[in-house]
This record gives structure tokens, C-alpha cells and sequence, in this order.
């Protein structure tokens, strides 16, 4: 198992120093192909792209447009039919399962829609838990969960329960957990989608926070309030990415 | 991370108490019966290896055979085939560890203002020997009592008991058929036989005695029986053919055809084969048992399928945070264990109580062993593993990506 071997250039994950920009993630040619009873159907038809260290991203586009299996595959949660996809340097395409639990663990953050929080255990628990497979002892996990937390404002409701807070509050914790096993990239699927207007607000205005700490950020969304957040954007249309610039006009941009 | 995973499994399975408990419940049934129904059987085995060890190991018992007048038989021991010529020579066959000639006499005891109806067996000095019989007190037959023909007794357990209480009886008088004895002796407790006859319940006297003042026989020198103790387990095969023949010649039964005028019997393969009874009772026992463990464990199973289903999403979760399917794997089959060994642990307090209730309700001996209790606390928890093995597979092959989605 290569678990160990690092890959190659990697500067310290999140909130890195200032430096020559390092390429976090880079795509070439990027195809997916699912087959189903009915026969092959292709969502991705090569795809190249490319991000570096600090950037903060928006995905845009309609259902259906290969959004949703581009961000699986950058999420290590899914391979590649046929192109390349390299995450921080290393070709993830022939990773076992195993290999590719090792690197989500390791340099990716996720956020989700539906928070996706364990509802038996507590906050803390939650956001210690992708240290808990790094194999962290528990002192240290709790240690950090509980500064990641506090980072997020959770501070006095570490031993609450998610179903005893609010969705604003679990997302936050959500993001904690992302961010707990300081990972290279957080990537972030339709994040305020059950979020009200002013819930979305903070949320958001929190990922701009922690990306102006130097945190590489990808965001998902179909709402454009929501993605002026970001500095770049990116859409998808038929599975070809068919828009690429930055964000000129949004909040937090003088 | 192991302490971690216990708790997740505990609050798992606290999450669902009263599914949990069902789950359990069925592992309790099976332990608690394996248990029970093991102690039952090892209870029974123990007795039955307490009652041939009574017997002597390694002893003959010949029988002085029947009459057949006309084609009308009697019973064995009716005429008296056997004599103490056939003893003596029978002590000098190669082997041979102890031999006496027994006679027997239900005689009306008197000592003091008690009486007491009992079998007194006239034998020799080694039928201590020949019975694997000790002395609880006094001392013991020897060859000049047999030789003199005194007129000395030596009490069962039983007798003294009736006779004298708590009193020691040794040296005092006893009237045997009105004729005067001395307590030489007491033996010691014997128990119960294999018939559930009290073995306690007799006397002993030199043969020579019984003949004089209690047989009041006819055939003098002829004896009921001869009790024999072979040195070894190894001879017992030797020993037969060879007591057999010898008494045949003594018989002048000459001619093949003709039936032994004696019952010859070795005990000690009647009572082994009693007591590979007892031990296939406890297995056969066991393996009933152990159906309801097998059903127990199938249970584990089926909810554990159903709990992994429930948890899709979960699993989903913790594969996108980097689990591998070995922590999955690991979760699923730490709960499983947990509900089995539980369950085992309830089953085996149960088993255990109800052991000792069925001994002081029946009054038959049952013995838990610590074996048997390791031995339903592994099963358990191998039970736990085997079982919730599939379960635990299944949820570590789940699609991250369809877990993630599955509502």
C-alpha cells in the first residue's frame, strides 16, 4: 500500500503560506461513462481543468449537466471512465477503494446539503471523526475538534446533539468537520440548499473567511447569490464545461 | 480507536433498546439452555461414574449358575454351583489380584433395644480389596478371622446408622440370627448403586462364620457367589476366557455344547458402557441446545441486515470522510458481537440459576462446569462474528456516492 507515500507537491494542506501557488487540482480530458441496462451513457465528455492553492470556486449549471459526477470524481469518491485527474500532483485514477478512503481522509473536505451529521453522536464526535480513521488518539482528536469548532462559532454547543441545534448551526459543524482533518480542499455540494436566505449569508460568508486564510475552496450551487461568493466561476452544460472566469461583482468585493 | 467504535456500537445498540433486547433475548434462550442442559448431562455422568467407581473397577462377578430339571430353569444362584475350591484356585490364575467367595444371609440384627433387617455377606479378607471398599473405623478383616470362623461383624454405614445413631459401635455386641457378634469395624460410605440400592445397607462376616452360625446350609463350602479383582484394565480379555475355562474343568463340563453352570460378568465393561451412555446423554444434550443457539445467532444476523440497510446513509458518511471498508467492516461486526456475548453473558447467569434450581427442586445432581461456561462465552462471541460477518460485508461494499444518496 503507497498510503504512506506522500504525493508530490504538497505544501502543508489549508491554510498554506504564500508562496508560488501550488496546482491543488488539475483534470485532462476528464470522461465518465455509466452503463446502465439501457446501455452507455456518457455525462462527461472531457472535461480539463485546472485549480491552485487558495482559489475559491463556483460550479454552476442545470441537472443533469455532469456537475454532480465531475464533483464525485474530484471528491475521490469516484474514478474516471477515461482521462486523467491528478490531486496534488497524484493520479488518482487506479486507486483501489481503500487508497482513495485514504485520500479523501487526508486532503479533501466534505460539505453537503443535507449536513449529514450523525445524529447519536455529539458535535464533537462528529467533527472528530475523520480524525478518528487518520487514527489520531482521542485526546488530541477531541483537542482539535474543539478548536475547529470554536472556529466556527460552535464553541458552547460541542456536546449538543444536531438535532438539538439549528441547520445553520449543523452546517457549521459540518464545515468543522471538513475542515478538522486540514485537508488540501473543501469541497462543498449545494451547501445553503436547505438553508434560509440569511442562514446562506453566514454560511457563505464563512467559506470567504476561511478562504481568505488560504483554504481552496470548491463550491456547488445552482443559486448565483451563492456563487458571488466566489472569485471564479464555472459552469457546466451537456458535460462539457463551457464557462470558466473570475467573479468580478459580489458581496464581500469592494 | 477501538474505544470509539465500542461506544458508537453501544449507543447503536441502545439506539433501538427494545429491538436490541429481542435480538438478544434469542442468544439468551440458546446459552442459558446449552448451559442447563450440559450441567444436566454432566450431573447425570458424574453420578453414574461415582456409582461404578463404588463397584470396583476392574472386578468379575460370577454367579453360581441354575438348575435345569426337566426343562423347568430357576433362577441363577438357586443351586449352588460354586465352592470355595473354586475361589482358592481361581486366586492363583496369573492376574488375579484379589478373589472372595461371598455368601449371603438376610439376617434380623439386634443391639441394644434396636433391631434391623439386613443382607450379612460372608467373604473372605480380601473383599475390602475386591470392592475398592475403605474402613471408616475399627480394623479390618484379616486371615485368622476367616480361618477361626469368630464370630465378628463389620457395619455399612446404613446399619451402624439404624443400630446405634450417632453412638461408635465398635467392640460392642450385636446379635446376628440371636447369635453373638463383636463390631470389629465400620466401613466406609458407598452411596448408592447403579439400581439405586443403598450399598451402606449391609454387614459383613468371615465366611467361615456365616456358614457356621448363619447359613445353617446343607452344601457346606458352597457359595453363591465369587467376587474377583483383576490387577489392570489391559487382562480383563485374558482374564475372562481364562476364568472360564479354568471353572469349566473344574465342572467337568467337557463338551463344548454344554452350557457354564455360572453367570460370568465383567462390571466394570457394563458400567463403562453406562457411562459412555451419560456422556453421550450430556453431547446428545448439547447439540440439542445448540440448534437454539444456531436460531439465536440467525437473529443477530437478520437484524443486523436490517440495521445496515437502516444506516445506509451513515455508512455513506463515514466512507466520505475516509473511512476504509476495514472500519466499516469493523463497526458492524463489533456490534454483532456485543448484542451475541451479551446476550451470552445474560444466558450464562440464567443457565447457571436455573441449574442449581433444577438440583434443589429434583434433587439430582448438576454440575456447571467452568468449561461449559468458557465454552458458551466463546460460542457466543463466535456466534457474534460469524454471524454478523455478512452483515458487516455488506455494509463495507456499499457505493460511497449511492450511500451518500440514499434517503
Amino acid at each position: 500500500m503507497d498510503q504512506t507515500a506522500k504525493p508530490t507537491g504538497t505544501s502543508p494542506p489549508g491554510n498554506g503560506p504564500a508562496g508560488p501557488a501550488q496546482t491543488v487540482i488539475e483534470t485532462k480530458d476528464l470522461k465518465k461513462t455509466y452503463y446502465t441496462g439501457a446501455g452507455a451513457l456518457e455525462v462527461l465528455h472531457g472535461v480539463d481543468f485546472k485549480i491552485k492553492e487558495a482559489e475559491f470556486v463556483a460550479i454552476m449549471g442545470p441537472s443533469g449537466s455532469g456537475k454532480s459526477t465531475f464533483m464525485n470524481i474530484l471528491g475521490c469518491l469516484d474514478v474516471p471512465t477515461s482521462g486523467s485527474y491528478r490531486l496534488l500532483g497524484e493520479s488518482v485514477g487506479d486507486l483501489s477503494p481503500d487508497q482513495l478512503a485514504h485520500r479523501r481522509n487526508r486532503y479533501l473536505g466534505f460539505v453537503f446539503q443535507g449536513f449529514n451529521l450523525l445524529p447519536r453522536a455529539d458535535l464533537l464526535e462528529n467533527v472528530a471523526m475523520p480524525l478518528l480513521y487518520a487514527k489520531v488518539p482521542g485526546a488530541e482528536r477531541n483537542k482539535r475538534a474543539r478548536e475547529m469548532l470554536e472556529r466556527v462559532g460552535l464553541g458552547p454547543w460541542v456536546h449538543h446533539r444536531p438535532s438539538q441545534v439549528s441547520g445553520g448551526q449543523q452546517q457549521r459543524a459540518a464545515v468543522a468537520r471538513a475542515l478538522c482533518g486540514t485537508p488540501s480542499l473543501v469541497l462543498a455540494d449545494e451547501p445553503t440548499g436547505n438553508l434560509d436566505s440569511q442562514t446562506s449569508d453566514e454560511i457563505m460568508k464563512l467559506f470567504r473567511e476561511l478562504n481568505d486564510q488560504g483554504l481552496t475552496l470548491i463550491v456547488v450551487t445552482h443559486e448565483p447569490d451563492v456563487a458571488a461568493y466566489a472569485k471564479r466561476l464555472v459552469r457546466f452544460h451537456d458535460g462539457l464545461l463551457v464557462h470558466d472566469a473570475p467573479v468580478t461583482q459580489g458581496p464581500g468585493r469592494e | 480507536m477501538f474505544p470509539a467504535m465500542l461506544l458508537e456500537a453501544v449507543r447503536a445498540i441502545g439506539a433501538n433498546r427494545m429491538r436490541s433486547f429481542l435480538t438478544m433475548l434469542g442468544m439468551v434462550i440458546g446459552v442459558a439452555a446449552v448451559i442447563l442442559m450440559l450441567a444436566v448431562g454432566e450431573g447425570t455422568r458424574l453420578t453414574v461414574k461415582k456409582q461404578v467407581d463404588s463397584l470396583g473397577t476392574n472386578v468379575f462377578i460370577i454367579l453360581a449358575g441354575f438348575q435345569n430339571t426337566s426343562g423347568v430353569r430357576s433362577g441363577s444362584g438357586n443351586r449352588h454351583t460354586l465352592n470355595e475350591a473354586d475361589a482358592e484356585a481361581l486366586s492363583q490364575l496369573e492376574g488375579v489380584e484379589a478373589v472372595t467367595p461371598v455368601v449371603n444371609n438376610n439376617s434380623q440384627l439386634v443391639a441394644g433395644g434396636q433391631n434391623w433387617n439386613t443382607m450379612v455377606m460372608g467373604v473372605n479378607a480380601d473383599f475390602m480389596a475386591v470392592r475398592s471398599w475403605d474402613l471408616a473405623e475399627g480394623r479390618p478383616m484379616d486371615a485368622l478371622d476367616v480361618q477361626s470362623g469368630s464370630r465378628t461383624i463389620w457395619l455399612g454405614q446404613s446399619v451402624a446408622k439404624e443400630l446405634f445413631g450417632s453412638v461408635n459401635p465398635i467392640g460392642q455386641t450385636i446379635r446376628v440370627k440371636n447369635v453373638p457378634f463383636v463390631i470389629e469395624g465400620l466401613l466406609a460410605a458407598k452411596g448408592q448403586s447403579l439400581d439405586g440400592r443403598d450399598q451402606d445397607d449391609t454387614a459383613i462376616v468371615p465366611i467361615t462364620s456365616s456358614q457356621r452360625y448363619l447359613a445353617g446350609s446343607q452344601f457346606r463350602g458352597m457359595v453363591r457367589m465369587i467376587m474377583l479383582k483383576a490387577a489392570n484394565a489391559d487382562i480383563m480379555t485374558r482374564l475372562e476366557t481364562e476364568i472360564r475355562e479354568l471353572l469349566r474343568e473344574r465342572h467337568h463340563l467337557v463338551d463344548p455344547m454344554q452350557d457354564d453352570d455360572f453367570f460370568l460378568s465383567n462390571l466394570s465393561a457394563v458400567m463403562a458402557s453406562a457411562e459412555a451412555t451419560a456422556s453421550a446423554m450430556t453431547l446428545l444434550l448439547g447439540a440439542i441446545a445448540s440448534v437454539s443457539l444456531a436460531v439465536g445467532g440467525i437473529g443477530i444476523m437478520n437484524i443486523m441486515l436490517v440495521s445496515v440497510t437502516e444506516r445506509t446513509r451513515e455508512i455513506g458518511i463515514r466512507l466520505a470522510i475516509g473511512a476504509r471498508r476495514r472500519d466499516i467492516m469493523t463497526q458492524f461486526i463489533l456490534e454483532a458481537i456485543l448484542v451475541s456475548l451479551t446476550g451470552g453473558i445474560l444466558g450464562l447467569l440464567i443457565g447457571s440459576v436455573g441449574a442449581y434450581m433444577v438440583q434443589a427442586i429434583w434433587r439430582t445432581s448438576v454440575v456447571v462446569t467452568p468449561s461449559s461456561m468458557i465454552l458458551s462465552f466463546t460460542v457466543s462471541a463466535g456466534i457474534g462474528l460469524f454471524f454478523g460477518f455478512y452483515p458487516a460485508w455488506k455494509a463495507a461494499s456499499q457505493n460511497p456516492i449511492e450511500a451518500l444518496r440514499f434517503q
